[in-house]
């Protein structure tokens, strides 16, 4: 089974630690991942977005046409990438900036005001992990207990406050997942 | 060991060190700069030298004056800087010594973009210098094999005495993948591959005679001298030639109708194309040259399969190894090509509808 994905939005959103993440947790799982961005002078302001693949089998291209699972964090972003999400797939899109929404109806949609849940969480930079939270609630892509560890190797000693945030913002996110399930 | 999850960039470097290298000189350029970013944190921690020279020109100099002590030396840059590294490494190869270059190639010509690109094949494996020499050239796919290639590129170099470039582009630099890593080679194993050096290389005596001293130049004046250095050195490549071909076969059988060739981060993308087509019930085959010099004229042609109509070439630039095919195929079948430039990177959908026009 392959799952290929794009994450889009502002630079400073996260999304390329969306893939980030996404990535090495699969890799942590023992698949196979790329993990891919787009980088130049486009991110200064501009989107950004990340292609990351997790599969069973070797990967082929790290470059995405088609992907299953969208994270679309602003309008311009999910303009861009809906109209080649597979059908069937997965749309996940921030309505705080995403006003126009999208009009696919062959696709899953996930939307919720996710800028505005991050900030009633603590904290705008949370956004990501929210994002991260929906991936694992609705497609089950990795495991919440990967991200978990994952997370405390680095975040435990250093911050632990900012720690318990973010894993509040990733089962946030999964609730909001599994709700749209 | 396990698996880290890297950038190319960043992997290569940390393959390098691990492969010996304790001398590293460059300029910093995208998509390549995590490159230098990685060999300025880890050459101080290994006790190795990195110098940020003060242009690619400095810093190819610095090479071929370290490579003199027959130390295993590497410099890396992206395309407009591997331009300026060209005369360097033509007295390099000159001059025999062995040493690796990267180039993360990126969108040219002149100072172009910063975009992943393929179009400094015909500087890699056609010269790109002055002069009557061959690049060993290795074409990484994968981050994992990027890596791989550091070691692999240093015992190129020791084995032939000649430079040895890894040509990848800006995809493979800047995407991450998981690699794993050879061990760090201890200070004796360095020190025993140095020997292998001592009867030419400019370094401490071995038998205690301050006289005896070793010349390293590229300069002979005396054509007679010159034509039997140069006779001597396409000896030396007419035996890379025979030995040192590499390349992928992917798909390939006897019921393929088109014969794909493709290397490096292009292949990536013909693959997924060719499992897509797979599904459809429709057969695909793929070469791709792992070595780009010498080239796997041997390994194309023998792919060519009885029902194969069409060789099609996917590159990201105008052509470039087109030539190269042509040669392989010889006429055997019609051979089509089509590229992306400017640092636009094809699809699998884009190389998808290529394909399937060939049925």
């Amino acid at each position: 089974m392959t799952t290929e994905m794009i994450c889009a939005g502002f630079g400073g959103q996260g999304v390329l630690t969306i893939g980030k993440f996404i990535a090495k947790a699969g890799m942590q799982e023992g698949r196979n991942v790329s993990w891919l961005p787009s980088y130049g002078p486009e991110m200064r302001g501009g989107t950004a977005n990340v292609s990351t693949v997790v599969s069973d089998d070797p990967i082929a291209s790290p470059i995405v046409s088609y992907p299953d699972v969208l994270v679309a964090l602003n309008q311009p972003s999910l303009d861009k990438f809906a109209p080649s999400v597979r059908k069937g797939g997965v749309i996940i899109l921030n309505t705080s900036m995403c006003p126009h929404g999208c009009q696919r109806d062959d696709v899953e949609i996930v939307a919720a005001p996710l800028s505005d849940i991050a900030v009633e969480i603590g904290n705008t930079m949370v956004l990501n992990m929210l994002a991260i939270g929906i991936v694992i609630g609705k497609t089950n892509l990795i495991k919440y207990e990967t991200m978990e560890e994952d997370l405390t190797s680095f975040l435990k000693a250093k911050n632990p406050d900012l720690l318990e945030m973010n894993l509040k913002a990733i089962k946030r996110g999964m609730e909001i997942g599994k709700e749209h399930g | 060991m396990e698996k880290i999850l890297m950038k190319g960039n960043e992997a290569v470097a940390e393959a390098a060190m691990r492969a010996g290298c304790r001398l590293y000189f460059a300029y910093p350029i995208t998509p390549q700069s995590e490159l230098i970013e990685y060999m300025a944190k880890v050459m101080p921690k290994v006790g190795g030298t990195f110098l940020q020279a003060e242009s690619e020109v400095a810093a190819i100099n610095m090479v071929y004056g370290a490579a003199g002590s027959g130390k295993r030396v590497m410099t890396s840059s992206s395309s407009p800087g591997i331009s300026l590294k060209q005369e360097g490494i033509s007295y390099i190869a000159g001059a025999e010594l062995p040493a690796v270059i990267v180039n993360v190639q990126r969108g040219g010509p002149g100072l172009g973009d910063i975009q992943p690109s393929q179009a400094d094949y015909f500087q890699a494996t056609k010269g790109g210098g002055h002069g009557d020499y061959r690049l060993i050239v290795l074409a990484p796919s994968s981050v994992q094999e990027f890596a791989d290639m550091a070691s692999e590129a240093f015992d190129l170099a020791d084995k032939y005495r000649n430079p040895v470039l890894i040509l990848a582009d800006g995809m493979l630099g800047q995407m991450m993948e998981p690699v794993e890593f050879k061990p760090i080679m201890t200070q004796e194993e360095i020190d025993e591959l140095g020997k292998q050096h001592t009867s030419w290389c400019i370094c401490p005596n071995a038998d205690g005679d301050a006289k005896h001293h070793h010349e390293i130049n590229s300069l002979e004046l005396d054509p007679s001298v010159l034509e039997k250095h140069v006779l001597q050195m396409y000896e030396k490549y007419a035996v890379i030639e025979k030995n040192e071909q590499r390349s992928e076969i992917f798909n390939v059988s006897d019921d393929n109708e088109v014969l794909c060739v493709a290397f490096g981060t292009a292949s990536r993308i013909v693959k997924s194309a060719i499992n897509e087509l797979k599904k459809e019930g429709k057969s695909v085959g793929l070469v791709r040259p792992i070595r780009v010099w010498p080239y796997p004229y041997a390994a194309v042609a023998a792919a060519i399969g009885p029902k194969v109509k069409q060789v099609y070439v996917f590159e990201l630039n105008t052509g470039q190894m087109l030539d190269d095919v042509k040669i392989a195929v010889c006429g055997k079948a019609p051979v089509n090509f089509w590229g992306k430039v400017g640092g636009i990177v094809f699809t699998p959908a884009e190389i998808q509808a290529k394909l399937e026009a060939c049925f």
